[in-house]
Parts: structure tokens; C-alpha cells; sequence
């Protein structure tokens, strides 16, 4: 059922010959990749490969140098987040983005804060909507009115993926969102990316563990140096192939004997 | 889900600390530490003191004094809060005054006639635009261009500072219109008896709503609630305190020469015994108080308070989340512009003069008075009310030593010490409380 819409439906999102410079250095070049409804498209690559800075060009953090983003087939212009968030493209940051001396619900809401009729904040509405997101993602949440400073690793994320699952997300850019956790938590974080693709969000997921690559994604794209290496398709290749790809940059086929032995060591 | 209710073992924990015990109030304990500080030096000042202290006159003068630099705390919470500074509130203060002093000495008499009514008003307009458009544009200066605020309120403060010597020629302007002059809190810039208590009791009933709002809306979404004890300790607490603090500022008196004017313009015949007017509170303190409540609500139950406490926590976490952060601290920055501009109609009109050296130093008192009060300099933390208090610290010191007869320099050497006593005691306090 994932593979029919992986594979029928129309671009969600589309990224058009992307670029990005930073002082001369093309930190992402020509890059060009799309996100399918109800799909998984992993990000992979080395450090420095141009992963997020390419995705923060869709969320707005980053406008590109040059390049187009077309949503459903439509092209669309994202300058700042306001933009990207207004198109329900959501982004979970690697950093998690949040502000450490404000509480949950704040967080949540930062930037879109729930307001009572007189102009002010509506915190208990922000509280008690937070308290429902959070009863569906990590029902042991419990401290919704301390500095979220005070929080533990997994809490801390449990926040971020709080944030653009209850602004009801199309799209959702999840960076590294398993690093700083333990197995548990990644094993609920893996749950919730199955539960979103089910309800037909398009995900784009960035990440160093090729396990967790290989047991998500639906579809790889792997960047080196600022480039679009490829994008294949997780049932059709292994993953010493998509090492290949990282490492060496060279597709399924090209890969000589003499490239295996540089991956291995 | 959560609101479970307290298991048996918490209660029986919770009614052995006082800590837990005040967690259950839900009160703020680093700004009841500040009201223990401030209580202990009021003791200590009056007992060394020979009993001068804590006398109606002596604390209705600490009132009067404690004004400026307390409205002007108030926005430098906000500033040090989103990880800036602003160094010329003391300047800004200086410039405002000495221009407002002109207009109402050499502008407006010319134009409307000496002592019109409107002049005041005008006065008072004048000197808020001027703060405004003052910390608007060093605002700028520091979002836009990205200039780091400590630079461009050090050069402000040399700016602000000579134009104030420079439009005034280094001379004393005075006298101030005599509307004006009240907004000083001098001899008759009281509101009286009446009003004061009236004050007092839209306070209490002020204090009442708010707690049982909050209640109500705890209940609203289901949330555990305040136990109703301790609701009705903080109102009783806080009903006593106010009405305490008016009955005190009620106390003193209008000066014998002053009531007796006050009796002719009333058509009272003045008593054998002489006559006791009330002064009540002074129109600074009631300024301040005004200030200090619409910084709280701006800061915490307005979005551009969430914005600045947000920035202040993780500058990249507001942008991301779409807050427009240079011009909050534009906005910011313009606030601390107009509230020196209030400090600036209360000092004028106090001493009845535009002076140069007005607000001279001003700026650091501000900031001390901030950072006494719970702000870190780090960004992120800080509340108005601790800041009001911060000054109020600072100002009962000070006037403690002038009636212990302590010499100045002696003063300023106390005054430093327990600045950086007063932070060093909070960051302990920090490290253990995480």
C-alpha cells in the first residue's frame, strides 16, 4: 500500500536545481529531489554534504540562492518559516530550535500563540492543547509548566515532533531526529514517522544511522559535496550500495572492486 | 491524565518543608526572598537608625525616590532579557528633561501664555515622542545594522548627553509649569486620603479577580488546581499589605504652611490644633505603580512578551518559529525610550528644573536594579515586579545610610558591595535549584 502511493501519486513537494552558496563555498549545487505523499524520502550523506542546508531552503530558514519549490505541481516562493509554515511544511531541527527558559505549551505555540478574545495569551488553551498532542505521542509527559532547559533529551523532542504534528503537517522535515535519543524513544520516534506516512504527510528524513535509513525510508537520495549523487529506491539496492554512494559517490553499477575495498577499510 | 490527585505520600512530605510548601502556593520564591531582603534591611536600618526609619515620612520619601529609576527598571528588564543592554536611559532621561524643561519654559509661555492649562499636557506628550523616537532609533541601529547595543547606547549616552548640555547651553531652566510640578510628587503632588484608599481598593479587588480568573480558568480545562487555602492566603496577604501600605502613606502629612493653603482654598476654618492632611500617595509612585502593572501584563500575557522572553532563551528558535526578532527588539528598545522619557517628566518635575547633569548615572542604578531583582545578564530570565523591587532595595539602602549620617563615598562602597553580593547569592541559589 506504501509503494502504490510512493509510487502513483503526484509530487507533493518538488525541489527544482536548488542552489545554495556561502561565500563562494556551494554548499548545495544543483540539487534537485521530490517527496511523494505517504512517503519517506531519506537524506543521506557525510558531514558537510549540503543535507541541511538543502532542506532548510524548504523550511525557510535558508533561502536558496536559486532554484524552484513546486507543491502539489504549483510553484511556490518560501522566504522566511512564516512562509514554509503557511504551505504545512513543518521542520523538526536538529538543534530542536527551542527556547530553553519558556515551557512546553510556549514552545509549541511559538510564533502561532492561541489567543483569548481580549488580545492576550490563552495560556490554559495552549496547556490543554499541548496536554492532548502529548497524551497521543508520550503520555509520560508530565511537566508542561517548567523552562523546557529542565527536560530531559527525549522530552525535549517529544516537544519538537509535538509541534508540527499538531499544526497538522503536509510536509515534515525531520533532521537527525533519533540522534540524541535512546532506544526506546528512537523506537517511538519510528512509530510515529509509520503513523504520519500512514495519514499521508510527506517526509522527508535526514539521517546519519543507514539502519534507520533502510528501515524507514521508501526512498534514498543520497548528496556528497553539495551534489545530488542519486535517488534510488530502497527495495533496489543494499546497503553496501548506498554506502557506495555516500563514500565514493557512485551509483549502483559503477561501483568497481577496487571502491569496496575503500569502503570497508 | 495527569491531574491525578496528590498520592497520600506527597501530602505527608509536603507538609514537613517549607519550600514544598510554598512550591503548593505556587509563589515565587526568588521575589519572597527579595521581600524578606527588603524587610530585613528595613528593620535593620530601623533599629540602627534610632527608630527613623520606618516612619511615614521616611517611607513615603523612599516612595517618591524609589520612582524613577523604578519605572525605569522596568524596561530595562525587557532589554536585558532579549540578551541586550541600554546604557543611555541616563542620557535619554537628561535630553528629555532639559527639553521639556525649555518648552515649558521658554516655548509654550510665549505661544499660549504662562501656566496655560494645556501646557502640562503638552509637556508630558512631548517627552514620551522624544523617548520613543530616541530608543526607536538606537533600536534600529542595533537590529538592522546589527551594531551590538552596548556600543550604540555608549555612544547614545555621549550623544544624548552633550545635546542635552548642548540645547540648554549648560544652564539651569526653570521654573516648571505648576500642573507639572505635581507630577513630581513635591509638597502637594499627592492624591490624598480619599483617593488613596480608593486606590487601595480597586487593588484589592484587582488582586481578587486575578485569583479567582485564574481559578476559573484552570477549571476551564480541567487542571489541577491552587489548594483554596492558599488562594486565600496570597488575598488575604496581599488585601493587608496594600491597605497596610496606604494607611502608612496616609500618615504623613501636608507641611503646616502647605495645609494651611489647602484650608483657605477649601473654605476651612483652620483648627486651634493646626490641621492633618493626608498626603497620601505621591503621582510618581502611582506613575510607577501604573508602569510596573502594564510591563507585567505586556510581559506576560501579550505575544510580544512571549516574543521577547522567546528570544532571550534561543534567538534561532524565534526566528524559526516566524517571530520578526529585530523588530521586537526595535520595539523593545523603543519602550525603554519612553519609559525614560517618564522617568524623565518625574525628575523634572520633582526638582522643578531642567538640569544638565539630570539622570547622570542613572543608567547603572537602572541596570542593578534590574539585575538585584532576578535578570540575568545571560538573557532569558527576569521579572518586572522583581525589578521594582530591585530599586526599591537599592533606594532603602541608600536612604538607610543618609539617616544613619554614613558618609557618600561609604555609601557607594555598600551600595556596590551588595550588587555584586545580591548576584552572587542568586547564582548559587541558581545552581542548586537545577
Amino acid at each position: 500500500m506504501t509503494m502504490n502511493q510512493a509510487g502513483n501519486g503526484p509530487p507533493l513537494v518538488e525541489l527544482r536545481h536548488m542552489h545554495v552558496a556561502f561565500g563562494g563555498v556551494h554548499a548545495v549545487e544543483d540539487v534537485t529531489i521530490d517527496v511523494r505523499p505517504g512517503e519517506v524520502h531519506a537524506l543521506v550523506g557525510g558531514n558537510g554534504a549540503g543535507k541541511t542546508t538543502l532542506v532548510r531552503t524548504l523550511s525557510g530558514a535558508h533561502p536558496g540562492d536559486s532554484g524552484e519549490i513546486f507543491i502539489n505541481g504549483e510553484k511556490v516562493e518560501i522566504h522566511t518559516p512564516r512562509d514554509a509554515k503557511e504551505l504545512g511544511i513543518e521542520t523538526i531541527y536538529q538543534t530542536l530550535a527551542l527556547a530553553e527558559n519558556v515551557d512546553a505549551p510556549a514552545n509549541m505555540f511559538l510564533g502561532r500563540e492561541m489567543l483569548t478574545r481580549w488580545k492576550t495569551l490563552d495560556d490554559s488553551a495552549m496547556e490543554s492543547a499541548t496536554r492532548e498532542v502529548m497524551g497521543r505521542l508520550n503520555p509520560k509527559f508530565e511537566n508542561f509548566r517548567v523552562p523546557v532547559q529542565s527536560l530531559s533529551g527525549g522530552q525535549r523532542q517529544s516537544v519538537a515532533i509535538a509541534k508540527a504534528v499538531y499544526f497538522n503537517a503536509r510536509i515534515l522535515i525531520m533532521d537527525e531526529p533519533t540522534a540524541a535519543l535512546g532506544p526506546a524513544e528512537t523506537e517511538q520516534v519510528r512509530e510515529l514517522i509509520r503513523q504520519l506516512k500512514a495519514e499521508g504527510i510527506g517526509i522527508i528524513l535526514i539521517s546519519h544511522d543507514i539502519h534507520d535509513v533502510f528501515d524507514m525510508a521508501d526512498r534514498i537520495s543520497v548528496m556528497l559535496q553539495g551534489k545530488l549523487v542519486g535517488t534510488v529506491n530502497k527495495e533496489d539496492v543494499t546497503m553496501d550500495e548506498v554506502l557506495a554512494m555516500i563514500i565514493v559517490g557512485k551509483l549502483p553499477g559503477e561501483v568497481t572492486d577496487l571502491d569496496l575495498d575503500q569502503i570497508h577499510g | 491524565m495527569t491531574d491525578s490527585p496528590e498520592t497520600p505520600t506527597d501530602t505527608i512530605e509536603e507538609t514537613r518543608s517549607v519550600g514544598s510548601l510554598l512550591r503548593r502556593m505556587e509563589v515565587d520564591t526568588r521575589l519572597l526572598g527579595m521581600i524578606v531582603s527588603l524587610m530585613v534591611i528595613w528593620i535593620g536600618f530601623h533599629l540602627m537608625s534610632g527608630g527613623t526609619f520606618l516612619t511615614p515620612r521616611n517611607l513615603w520619601n523612599l516612595s517618591v525616590q524609589t520612582s524613577s529609576v523604578g519605572i525605569m527598571a522596568t524596561g530595562m528588564v525587557l532589554v536585558i532579557v532579549t540578551r541586550n543592554i541600554d546604557l543611555s536611559v541616563g542620557a535619554i532621561l537628561g535630553l528629555t528633561g532639559m527639553s521639556i524643561a525649555l518648552l515649558q519654559t521658554e516655548v509654550l509661555p510665549e505661544i499660549l501664555g504662562f501656566e496655560h492649562w494645556s501646557i502640562w499636557i503638552i509637556a508630558v506628550v512631548v517627552a514620551l515622542l522624544i523617548g520613543a523616537l530616541v530608543g526607536a532609533f538606537q533600536g534600529v541601529i542595533i537590529s538592522y545594522a546589527g551594531v551590538p547595543s552596548f556600543i550604540v547606547t555608549l555612544g547614545g549616552l555621549l550623544v544624548w548627553r552633550g545635546a542635552a548640555w548642548w540645547i540648554s547651553r549648560g544652564v539651569t531652566i526653570a521654573p516648571m509649569d505648576s500642573t507639572f510640578q505635581l507630577l513630581g510628587g513635591g509638597s502637594r503632588g499627592s492624591i490624598g486620603a480619599t483617593w488613596s484608599w480608593v486606590v487601595g481598593v480597586i487593588a484589592c479587588a484587582g488582586l481578587v479577580f486575578m485569583l479567582v480568573n485564574g481559578r476559573r480558568n484552570r477549571r476551564r480545562f480541567g487542571f489541577k488546581l491552587r489548594p483554596l487555602w492558599a488562594d486565600l492566603a496570597i488575598g488575604v496577604i496581599g488585601v493587608a499589605v496594600i491597605l497596610g501600605a496606604i494607611a502608612v502613606l496616609n500618615r504623613y502629612y501636608l507641611p503646616e504652611r502647605v495645609a494651611m493653603e489647602v484650608a483657605a482654598e477649601q473654605g476651612i476654618a483652620w483648627p486651634e490644633g493646626g490641621l492633618e492632611i493626608s498626603r497620601g500617595i505621591a503621582y510618581p509612585v502611582l506613575i510607577m505603580l501604573g508602569v510596573a502593572l502594564v510591563m507585567t501584563f505586556v510581559a506576560t500575557r501579550r505575544k510580544y512578551g512571549r516574543y521577547v522572553f522567546a528570544i532571550g532563551g534561543n534567538p534561532e528558535a524565534a526566528v524559526l518559529g516566524g517571530v520578526n526578532t529585530r523588530w521586537i527588539v526595535v520595539k523593545t528598545f523603543m519602550v525603554m525610550g519612553i519609559l525614560a522619557g517618564v522617568a524623565a517628566i518625574v525628575s523634572t518635575a520633582r526638582l522643578n528644573a531642567g538640569v544638565v547633569s539630570l539622570g547622570t548615572l542613572s543608567e547603572l542604578y537602572v541596570i542593578a536594579a534590574a539585575v538585584i531583582g532576578g535578570t540575568s545578564l545571560a538573557g532569558g530570565v527576569g521579572t518586572i515586579p522583581g525589578a521594582v523591587l530591585g530599586a526599591l532595595v537599592m533606594q532603602s539602602l541608600q536612604s538607610g545610610m543618609v539617616l544613619m549620617g554614613v558618609d557618600a563615598p561609604l555609601q557607594d562602597i555598600v551600595v556596590g558591595i551588595v550588587l555584586v553580593g545580591a548576584v552572587a547569592i542568586d547564582s548559587i541559589y541558581r545552581r542548586r535549584a537545577t
